[in-house]
């Protein structure tokens, strides 16, 4: 049996307003997790980004890491996530978060290091830092949102952007002769030795999201543990640049996104019966001589 | 008997709790606007309520707390 | 090694070591000619002292490492060479706009693009205007020998804690690549560097969270930032001006020039001293900022003109002129491209401005652009014999 909950209890700053709504007798069942701050988001009405901000906190409640963790906050709609999570926040410029996030974890190994970014700072601008800090097998948590578009720009193609996908750049559709394909990042990750974990998971029903909190919750452990690591991509929405309510956006994303982005584990060393993913990896080159240098050591 | 407290601080009348509810007994205030100009949430029916905290899950914005 | 006793050593281990020595336990960086020494050394010696030597995908990567390691409190470096300078400059304005110290080494070589990959200076502009986009400087520490190599990188480490800055020591792929004897600095007492209460340690339930950010949306909050950050250039301005004068008492025509080029300026200086012209240099140690008191204290001194020798097509000279501000003549020669002046040369322009010739060949440098250089004479120096 699971050892029992602590009482959910309200943030400091909702006592008073919505702390005195609740009568005496009455529990709390969910409320905003601690690790969230009091600003409002700057996200549109219905962005699921919303969703996925309010899972990594309830991780690091969960967890007990508030006080250990940092974040790196990328540029896109989520840049002032900065202001939205009560632990410690670095502003990294566009792409660059895993760099950053390699450079607080290089110095503070102890600490639990997650970036969060989205499909153009990801998978476009940031490509490269994001193979190398997942190859080096940097022992950090990768929040990756994947919603196809530019989203604080205006709604422009992104590296994920779907083939005839209209967008502001790709006005007539995303036409993959000319401009190629989107990328796939959890296939593409996948391959690298230093990856402990990749999951893609989305957030369109309540089945979704507790499925997604179970990957983002397993992807902090890991760090926690050393696994190495980690990253689940959100396949999300933009209803304002995709042009649809909240509602068509999560059905648009079950007909295209989906079916395209297919949901599920694509790397998991531990389920794999590894420690880590250093052992997956010396277990793949195992017929590498130079590569066993040390093996059992 | 659940129901649910919405922070209008928060809350942007996007309307995913309402179409996320099991049981249907969410919808838009049509009659109040919050102080960033949206209609928020609102429990209509609270004796269908059964706290099963699906709004919660769905709401983009944190703005539900659900008390039993 | 002993502490104060002198070793021979090149000028980019020097740097590496010196930073060690200064607390920087952190080195993020890409190889490039001429700097690569320096990133042997940090990833042979780091290790061994509980430090971290991470050879990064890319310059940028590089320098955004740099930029987390720092926000996280580090004492944190990063070097490189001209096109590789280039790709930090997005790092460094974060650096800038988000108050995080730490240093960058530039070995400059010949450019534009890929250039050569001899000593130059011509990212004189690019390390005291524009490295990065945005309202910044930072200060920039030319040396000029080994010893300063040194010195200067240990100075960078504390200036750029003190006034939560990055900085940068400019040097060469001549000062870089050469041996000189060289008294390296004792070590820093870890416990004993600056405490960094903003940086992103984790808040350990104790604190407010801290946030290291650059981002300002509204105009009036980010005015204030670039305000609050103006005052602390001002008082760097004011405290942190370095330079060495030589024979400038009463010295009527000024060489001055820095780094390598200083190092032929000087034997030229004193050439023209034994030839009677009352010459004498003066050398920036900062060029950011850059030694406009010492320009003042040699007009009064009695100097009726400068001539700024640099290893590019004349950039320092534009800051000669704004210091001179019109009390002095201003004049350039420089040669660029890894061709490096011959004391020779240098003397020639200082008697034709001791005879109230133009230098140069040309009218005296009023505006960038109307010094032509002189015919670039391809053969070396020990090719003409001499």
């Amino acid at each position: 049996m699971a050892a029992p909950k602590t009482p959910i209890t309200l943030p400091d700053y909702q006592q008073e307003r919505i702390g005195s709504q609740i009568a005496e007798g009455e529990k709390i069942k969910s409320a905003r997790p601690h690790a969230l701050t009091d600003a409002i988001f700057n996200y549109c009405p219905g962005c699921t980004h919303g969703i996925v901000n309010r899972l990594v906190a309830e991780c690091i409640d969960e967890l007990g890491i508030e006080g250990k963790t940092v974040g790196i906050a990328p540029v896109g709609c989520s840049v002032m996530c900065y202001d939205f999570f009560n632990c410690d926040m670095i502003e990294a410029a566009h792409g660059r978060a895993p760099a950053v996030a390699t450079g607080v974890k290089r110095v503070h190994p102890d600490n639990v290091v997650f970036a969060y970014q989205g499909d153009g700072d990801l998978a476009s601008i940031g490509t490269a830092e994001t193979v190398h800090a997942a190859t080096r097998g940097e022992k950090i948590t990768v929040i990756f949102i994947n919603n196809a578009i530019y989203g604080m720009t205006g709604g422009q193609m992104a590296p994920t952007s779907l083939p005839n996908q209209v967008t502001q750049t790709s006005p007539y559709g995303r036409d993959v002769s000319k401009v190629g394909y989107p990328v796939r990042i959890a296939e593409l990750l996948s391959t690298l030795d230093g990856v402990a974990y990749v999951e893609r998971v989305t957030c369109d029903s309540r089945a979704h999201i507790l499925q997604a909190k179970k990957a983002i919750k397993k992807a902090f452990q890991n760090q926690i543990d050393g696994v190495g690591y980690s990253l689940v991509e959100v396949v999300a929405t933009c209803p304002t640049n995709w042009g649809m309510t909240p509602q068509d956006a999560f059905q648009w994303l079950r007909d295209n996104m989906l079916p395209y982005y297919p949901l599920g584990v694509y790397k998991d060393v531990t389920a794999d019966g590894f420690a880590n993913a250093a052992e997956a990896a010396l277990e793949r080159a195992k017929d590498c001589p130079i590569a066993q240098q040390g093996r059992g050591e | 008997m659940a129901r649910i407290i919405v922070d209008d601080v928060h809350c942007k009348g996007c309307g995913l709790c309402v179409s996320a509810c099991p049981k249907g007994v969410l919808a838009l205030d049509q009659e109040r606007i919050t102080p960033k100009g949206y209609h928020p949430a609102k429990l209509v029916d609270p004796e269908h309520c059964i706290g099963c905290s699906t709004c919660f899950i769905t709401c983009p914005d944190v703005a539900i707390t659900v008390v039993m | 090694m002993a502490e104060n006793a002198r070793v021979l050593m090149k000028g980019n281990e020097v740097l590496a070591e010196a930073a060690m020595r200064a607390g920087c336990r952190f080195f993020f960086g890409y190889p490039i000619t001429p700097q690569t020494e320096l990133a042997a050394y940090m990833a042979k010696k780091l290790p061994l002292i509980g430090g971290t030597f991470l050879q990064a995908e890319s310059e940028i990567a590089a320098i955004n490492m740099v930029y987390g390691a720092a926000a996280a409190g580090a004492r944190v470096m990063t070097s490189s060479s001209s096109p590789g300078v280039s790709l930090k400059g997005e790092g460094v304005s974060y650096m800038a706009g988000a108050d995080v110290p730490g240093v960058i080494v530039n070995v400059e070589r010949g450019g534009p693009g890929l250039g050569g990959i001899q000593p130059s200076q011509s990212d004189y502009f690019q390390a005291t205007r524009a490295l990065g986009h945005g309202d910044f400087y930072m200060p920039v520490l030319a040396p000029s020998t080994v010893q300063e190599m040194a010195d200067l990188i240990y100075l960078a480490f504390d200036l750029a804690d003190q006034y939560r800055t990055p900085a940068m020591i400019l040097a060469d792929g001549m000062i870089g690549q050469m041996m000189e004897p060289v008294e390296l600095p004792p070590e820093r007492d870890a416990s004993a560097l600056p405490e960094k209460p903003w940086a992103t340690t984790g808040t350990k339930m104790q604190r407010e969270h801290n946030v290291v950010n650059s981002l300002y949306l509204s105009p009036e909050k980010l005015e204030d930032t670039n305000r609050e950050r103006f005052a602390r250039y001002a008082e760097i301005r004011e405290t942190q001006q370095r330079q060495e004068l030589m024979m400038c008492d009463d010295a009527e025509i000024v060489v001055v020039a820095f780094g390598a080029a200083s190092r032929i300026a000087r034997t030229a200086v004193r050439d023209a001293r034994a030839k009677g012209i009352k010459a004498g240099l003066l050398r920036p140690i900062t060029l950011w900022p850059y030694p406009t008191k010492a320009i003042d204290q040699v007009i009064e001194n009695g100097a009726k003109q400068f001539l700024s020798v640099e290893l590019n097509m004349g950039q320092m000279v534009e800051d000669v002129r704004l210091a001179a501000n019109g009390r002095a003549d201003v004049s350039f020669y420089g040669r660029t491209g890894g061709v490096l002046p011959t004391p020779e040369e240098v003397l020639e322009q200082i008697e034709k401005l001791a005879a109230g010739e133009a230098p140069n060949a040309s009218a005296r440098a009023t505006v960038m652009g109307s010094v032509l250089p002189q015919p670039i004479d391809r053969k070396s120096s020990y090719e003409r014999g001499e």
